[in-house]
C-alpha cells in the first residue's frame, strides 16, 4: 500500500513547551492507523498538526513535515483552511452545530462555502447520512436540531459532516470515548467500512478498540513515538518495554 | 453543653442574617413597585387616545396629547440604535475573536471607561461634536448623545454573549475547510444571536428613558417633525419641561409622559426576556 501521509521530524509546541518530539511515521493508504499512549502524551496534538488546527491555538506552533499525497501540508503558500477539506476531523465530544437541523448540519462544510439548492441539500446530506450509518435513525426527523439526537448519533452526524466536504483522511481524536459501548461499536463498525474510501488515523485510550479495528499501531509517550507497526506486532510481540508496559496495563 | 450553646448561638445569628437580607430584598423591591404603582396612580387619568395621537395644546387649553414626543422618542432612540448596534458588534467581534494584546486591551478599557460616562457628559460631547457645527439642535445629534452611552452597553454584553459560544464549535467549522471570517459570520453570529438580541434590547431600555444629553442636543419641539436635522420632541425631554413648569395641566401630562415611558422601558424588557426564553425553549426542544 502507498503511503498517504508521511510525518518528517514533526516538533510542536504550546508556547515554550514542547508538546512532540521529532516524530516520523508514515500511514498507509486506506488503512486505519490508531494512536495509543498515556493521556498527555501528545495524541491529540499530534494529530491536529496533521490538519494544521494546531496552529490555531494561541501560542501553539510546529516544525517538520507532513507530505501528504506527495505535497508538504505546511509547504510555503499552502492554504490551511485548503488542506483541511482534505483531511476531516471528528472531536471527542461530538459538537454539532446547534443553529441548524439534522440536515444542515450533515451538509454543513458545504453550505458555509458556497450556495446550495434545497434539492442538492436533501441529496447530498442523504448521501453522507447513509455513508455514516445514521440515514435509517434520522431519516424522519431531518429538520429537528442536530443536538436533539443521542450522543452517540450526534457523533455519527458529526463523521457524516465531516465526510461530505470529501476529505481524502478522516482523523479522529477519541471519537467514542464519551459513548455508551453499544454507539461506540457502531463507531468502531462504521470506521471498518469506511476504511475502502479513507485513510483513517485514530485516537484511543482504549486498547481493546486500537487492537479491533486499526491495521497499524503508533504509540506515543511523553511526546514521542516510541514504538509503530502492525497493530499484530504492536499488541503480541512489541520491541520496546515501555510499549509492552503499556499495553499490559502496567502504567498509563 | 459548651458546643450546644455555640451552636445556638450560630443558628439564631444565621437566622437574623437570613431575615435582614430577605427585609433589603423586600424593600428594594417594594420602592420598584412604589415607583411604578405612584406613576400609574398619579398618570394615569392622563392617559387616554388624545394622549398618543394629538400635538400639545397650548396652555390653559385642554386636551391635547404628546403624540410628537412619543414617535419623536421612537425615531432618536432608533437612529441611536442604527448607528451605535453595528459598531458595538463589530468592536464586540474583534475583542472577543481577534482581540489580543495592547490595542484590544486600550479598546476595552476605552469601552469600560464610556460605560462610566455620566449622561449629561454625552450630551456634551453630542453638542460640541454636531450642534455647534450644524449650528442648531438636531434630532440627529441627540442620536449621536444616546449612541454615545449605548455603545459600551453594547460592545460588553455583546462580548459577554460572544464566550457563551464553545470554542468547540469554531473548531468544527475551522476543521471544515471554513474561513475564519466565515465561521464568526455564519457560526459565532448565529449561535450568540438570540443573546445578542436581548443584550441590544436592554441597552436600548436603558437609554430611552434619558433626558439630560437630549437638553441641548435634540432640545423639544411643539409640532410634528420628520426632519432629523431639526429639533425634535422626545418624551422625557416633555416630562422634564412639563414637570417643571407651573402649570397644573402640563404637570399632570409630565405624569402621563413618565407613564408611557415607563411603560415603554417595561415592554422592551419583557421583550427581551420573553424573547431569550421562547429561543431556549426551542433550542432544547
Ligand atoms: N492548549 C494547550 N496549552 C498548553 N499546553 C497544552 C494545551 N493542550 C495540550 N497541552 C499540553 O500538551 C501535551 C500533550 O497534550 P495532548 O496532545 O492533548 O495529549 P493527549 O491527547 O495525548 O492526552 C500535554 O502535556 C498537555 O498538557
Ligand atoms: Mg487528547
Amino acid at each position: 500500500m502507498a503511503d498517504k501521509i508521511a510525518v518528517e521530524g514533526l516538533n510542536a509546541w504550546f508556547g515554550k513547551t514542547q508538546a512532540l518530539h521529532n516524530i516520523n511515521m508514515a500511514v498507509p493508504e486506506n488503512s486505519i492507523t490508531a494512536i495509543i499512549g498515556p493521556s498527555g502524551c501528545g495524541k491529540s496534538t499530534f494529530i491536529r498538526c496533521i490538519n494544521r488546527m494546531h496552529e490555531e491555538i494561541r501560542g501553539a506552533y510546529s516544525n517538520g513535515k507532513i507530505i501528504l499525497d506527495g505535497e508538504d501540508v505546511y509547504g510555503s503558500g499552502v492554504d490551511p483552511v485548503l488542506i483541511r477539506r482534505r483531511l476531516g476531523m471528528v472531536f471527542q465530544k461530538p459538537n454539532p452545530f446547534p443553529t441548524m437541523s439534522i440536515k444542515e448540519n450533515a451538509v454543513a462544510g458545504i453550505i458555509l462555502n458556497k450556495r446550495m439548492s434545497r434539492h442538492e441539500i436533501e441529496e447530498t446530506a442523504e448521501k453522507y447520512l447513509r455513508r455514516a450509518a445514521l440515514w435509517d435513525e434520522v431519516k424522519d426527523q431531518l429538520n429537528k436540531p442536530g443536538v436533539s439526537l443521542s450522543g452517540g448519533q450526534q457523533q455519527r452526524l458529526c463523521i457524516a459532516r465531516a465526510l461530505a466536504v470529501e476529505p481524502e483522511v478522516l482523523l479522529a481524536d477519541e471519537p467514542a470515548s464519551a459513548l455508551d459501548p453499544i454507539s461506540t461499536a457502531k463507531i468502531e463498525d462504521l470506521f471498518t467500512d469506511l476504511k475502502e474510501r479513507y485513510t483513517i488515523v485514530v485516537v484511543t485510550h482504549n486498547m481493546q478498540q486500537a487492537a479491533r479495528i486499526s491495521d497499524r499501531t503508533a504509540f506515543f509517550l511523553s511526546g514521542r513515538l516510541i514504538e509503530y507497526g502492525t497493530t499484530d506486532k504492536i499488541f503480541t510481540n512489541p520491541s520496546d518495554k515501555r510499549t509492552e508496559d503499556y499495553i499490559t496495563g502496567r502504567f498509563g | 453543653m459548651k458546643t450546644d450553646f455555640r451552636y445556638m448561638r450560630r443558628k439564631i445569628f444565621g437566622t437574623m442574617m437570613l431575615g435582614l437580607s430577605i427585609l433589603a430584598a423586600l424593600a428594594a423591591v417594594s420602592m420598584l413597585f412604589w415607583i411604578l404603582g405612584y406613576t400609574f396612580i398619579k398618570g394615569i387619568s392622563a392617559v387616554n387616545l388624545d394622549f398618543f395621537t394629538k400635538l400639545p395644546t397650548p396652555v390653559g387649553v385642554p386636551g391635547g396629547g404628546l403624540a410628537n414626543s412619543i414617535v419623536g422618542s421612537i425615531i432618536v432612540v432608533g437612529m441611536a440604535a442604527l448607528m451605535a448596534i453595528p459598531v458595538g458588534i463589530a468592536t464586540a467581534i474583534y475583542l472577543s475573536e481577534y482581540g489580543r494584546g495592547f490595542f484590544a486591551s486600550t479598546v476595552r478599557f476605552v469601552s469600560d471607561v464610556l460605560a462610566g460616562v455620566p449622561a449629561i457628559v454625552a450630551g456634551i460631547v453630542a453638542y460640541a461634536l454636531v450642534v455647534t457645527r450644524m449650528h442648531r439642535f438636531s434630532a440627529f445629534s441627540g442620536s449621536v448623545s444616546l449612541a454615545l452611552l449605548m455603545l459600551p452597553i453594547i460592545i460588553r454584553s455583546s462580548e459577554e454573549i460572544f464566550r457563551t459560544v464553545p470554542d468547540t464549535l469554531r473548531e468544527a467549522s475551522f476543521a471544515l475547510g471554513v474561513p475564519k471570517w466565515k465561521t464568526i459570520l455564519s457560526i459565532v453570529l448565529k449561535t450568540a444571536s438570540g443573546g445578542l438580541v436581548t443584550g441590544t434590547i436592554l441597552a436600548i431600555a436603558r437609554v430611552g428613558g434619558e433626558a439630560a444629553p437630549l437638553l441641548f442636543t435634540s432640545f423639544s419641539n411643539s409640532f410634528w417633525n420628520f426632519n432629523p436635522g431639526q429639533p425634535m420632541a422626545t418624551l422625557p425631554v416633555d416630562l422634564f419641561n412639563y414637570s417643571i413648569s407651573p402649570y397644573q395641566d402640563w404637570q399632570q401630562k409630565a405624569w402621563a409622559a413618565a407613564l408611557v415611558l415607563v411603560g415603554m422601558v417595561l415592554i422592551l424588557n419583557i421583550s427581551a426576556r420573553l424573547y431569550l426564553a421562547r429561543k431556549g425553549f426551542k433550542r432544547n426542544g
